[in-house]
């Protein structure tokens, strides 16, 4: 009992930090396969505009699901979604609790990455390349549209032969790049005063009905988990009874079969309880052997009951009864 | 055992976040062997391809056995699925489970493999660099090579060094835009697998869940059965070698006494406990034949009550258990197997 209390308040002081640690880890995640990512703008009209926006918008898309399948909250308010109700009532502002953290959960690598991306502007520069106001730049002022788009689109690529030495193309390159980093700033700048708002303004709103929603999502994990491990408990108690009758009805048949063992119970007692009546190479392929081709029934009632008046719930293999026959494979006649 | 139980316990409470670190390993691995990898493109007209796909495909698949082969439970699948009926039923639901638990672990680092691959680029350009739409990128139109004369240069453009295709198309510009394509191609593979791995995770509760908490139950208990089953027989494999080698030493002890001819001397009350560790055997020569003798004829294994008097193998020949005639078919058939 002592130890289950010790468990339940582990998980309850750490389900909120472990959350938070795969959140900030899969931040850095989110950083580091950005720096380590090879970009190269193809530099051709039509494909700058994909690329750009593909990398800005792809890669979030898959964090956040990430998000969401790393977080094993979300399994669990899908269940509570999705019981039936039986007799206990489902409270939707409980769900809508879980729903909402869970999301702001996620969301925190997509926007890092797209953060990221943004100041480093990279991306942007090779999306928009192609779609800023040629006249505004010396360089590409007086050429052909064709020609232009041609040149706009090469201007992400530093080293190319077109637009090697062109200074207009630096000029191109530190405008998108400025945008970008503006528009990184200011969105940075937008959810930190978002959350800070709604940290601080939240007190002000149904604080009491903030309060049960969270205790009971709360609750409803730390049930799930302490089911799961009353169910690994039960399960091991389960296999410990399953064995040791196991081992008790090979003793009662080799009692039943051999006239050599007069079992008075001197000597080693202790050794001979451990041995369980196996003391034989004979015996222990025996039992090995029935342990492989006919593991035991899932049925531990027959433990409680020493010596059960009928054998009708679950006959030993060796039974000689008409029932069991029919059930016992013919390969064991070796 | 307390040991056992608490550690099994931690494990299990913590099942989810030690899955995760494995797989988190796994994925850094196949990326790990990725980077070391030395890619050499062959550059050669045919070749290119059969090494570009190659390496996208076949070291996942390896991948993916590996994640079979090192995984303990596959032995518990395989055991389960091929035991024979006896009187315990077969549930294919528990087995699926099984099977389907293992092979999500197993997919990670293939999906992983495959994805660092399509977003370094290098597999894709050199498997496809030959096709390269040349009228839309270069000016393929004024010169006079063949198709074959085309291909050849084409193939050369993985490797810098030797490429001689320059009027024709860019080296820079063919590479920039082949590797935009395995990027593109890349980072929506991630997205799909992604996507998937959700559909999965999400649905599951909204169609299944009774069956599933059956099925995570029993596969469980399968496999703590098979653990403690294990830990069982080796405890009474020690309990047997312990009670095996007392009968051994207790059975020199006394036959040392009748080939001498006098009465094992009695030992005063307070030393009794340290003359029963030592067995009966008390100086050096009797040790040795001790030894001799374990090495040479070792006992039976068979246990016998200590109030019979036994032949422990030492004075001759090993004797086979004499057992009843057995009544009944199935024990005859149980003797006989030695």
């Amino acid at each position: 009992m002592d130890r289950f209390r010790m468990i339940f308040q582990y998980f309850q002081s750490n389900s909120e930090s472990v959350m938070n640690g795969i959140c900030g880890l899969l931040a850095l995640a989110s950083v580091k396969m950005y720096t380590s990512f090879d970009f190269s703008c193809p530099c051709l009209p039509r494909y700058n505009m994909a690329y750009g926006l593909g990398i800005m918008f792809v890669p979030p898309i898959a964090l956040f699901l990430c998000g969401l399948i790393l977080n094993r909250q979300s399994l669990v308010m899908l269940e509570e979604w999705r019981r039936p109700q039986g007799h206990r009532k489902k409270d939707l502002a409980v769900i809508r609790y879980m729903c909402s953290s869970i999301m702001q959960r996620a969301m925190v690598a997509p926007v890092v990455w797209i953060i990221v991306t943004l100041l480093d502007g990279k991306c942007l520069i090779c999306a928009f390349s192609g779609s800023v106001d040629p006249q505004n730049f010396v360089g590409f002022a007086n050429t052909s549209p064709v020609q232009v788009q041609h040149l706009l689109a090469k201007v992400p690529c530093k080293d190319d032969e077109l637009v090697r030495n062109n200074t207009s193309r630096k000029a191109v390159s530190r405008y998108l790049r400025c945008w970008s980093q503006a528009l990184g700033w200011s969105i940075l700048l937008i959810l930190i005063l978002a959350a800070f708002l709604a940290r601080w303004l939240r007190p002000c709103f149904n604080q009491a009905a903030l309060l049960q929603a969270r205790h009971w999502s709360n609750y409803i994990d730390i049930e799930q988990k302490i089911f799961e491990e009353t169910c690994c408990e039960h399960s091991r108690l389960f296999a410990h009874k399953c064995i040791l009758h196991f081992f008790e009805s090979m003793r009662q048949e080799i009692k039943l079969h051999s006239f050599s063992l007069p079992r008075e119970g001197e000597g080693a007692e202790g050794e001979e309880d451990l041995l369980r009546g196996i003391t034989d190479q004979d015996q222990v392929n025996k039992l090995l052997k029935m342990w492989y081709y006919e593991k035991p029934p899932l049925d531990v009632s027959q433990v409680t009951q020493r010596h059960p008046p009928g054998r009708e719930r679950s006959p030993l293999p060796w039974a000689d009864s008409p029932g069991t026959r029919s059930k016992f494979p013919q390969h064991t006649d070796v | 055992m307390d040991k056992f139980r608490m550690i099994f316990q931690f494990l299990q409470s913590n099942q989810e976040s030690f899955m995760n670190g494995i797989c988190g390993i796994m994925a850094l691995a196949s990326a790990q062997m990725y980077s070391a990898f030395d890619f050499n493109c062959p550059c050669l007209p045919h070749y290119n391809l059969a090494y570009g796909l190659g390496i996208l495909l076949v070291p996942p698949f390896i991948l993916f056995l590996l994640g079979f082969v090192l995984n303990n439970n596959i032995s518990m699948l395989a055991e389960e699925w091929r035991r024979p009926r006896g009187q315990r039923g077969k549930d294919p639901a528990v087995l699926r489970y099984m099977f389907c638990s293992m092979a999500q672990r197993a997919m990670i680092a293939p999906v992983v493999w495959v994805s660092v691959t399509l977003l370094d680029g290098k597999c894709i350009t050199c498997a496809f660099c030959t096709s390269l739409p040349v009228e839309t990128l270069g000016n393929a139109s004024h010169t006079g090579l063949s198709r074959g004369e085309m291909k050849r240069v084409l193939a050369r453009i993985p490797c810098k060094e030797i490429y001689d295709g320059q009027e024709f198309i860019a080296n820079e510009v063919a590479v920039r835009y082949l590797r935009c394509i395995s990027q593109a191609l890349g980072w929506c593979f991630v997205l799909l697998m992604t996507t998937l791995a959700f559909l999965v995770r999400s649905l599951r509760p909204c169609f299944t869940q009774a069956a599933f908490l059956k099925s995570r139950y029993w596969s469980h208990y399968i496999d703590i059965e098979r653990k403690l089953f294990d830990e069982t027989c080796a405890e009474h494999a020690k309990s047997f070698a312990k009670v095996c080698i007392q009968q051994f030493f207790e059975g020199m002890g006394t036959d040392l006494a009748a080939a001498r001819c006098h009465p094992p001397r009695k030992t005063p009350a307070d030393a009794e406990e340290a003359a029963e560790k030592l067995l009966g055997i008390t100086d050096q020569g009797t040790m040795n034949a001790a030894l001799k003798s374990w090495h040479r004829c070792k006992p039976p294994l068979h246990l016998h009550s200590p109030a019979l008097p036994s032949s422990n193998g030492w004075a001759g020949e090993k004797q086979p258990p004499v057992h009843p005639p057995a009544p009944r078919r199935e024990v005859a058939a149980y003797y006989s197997r030695v």
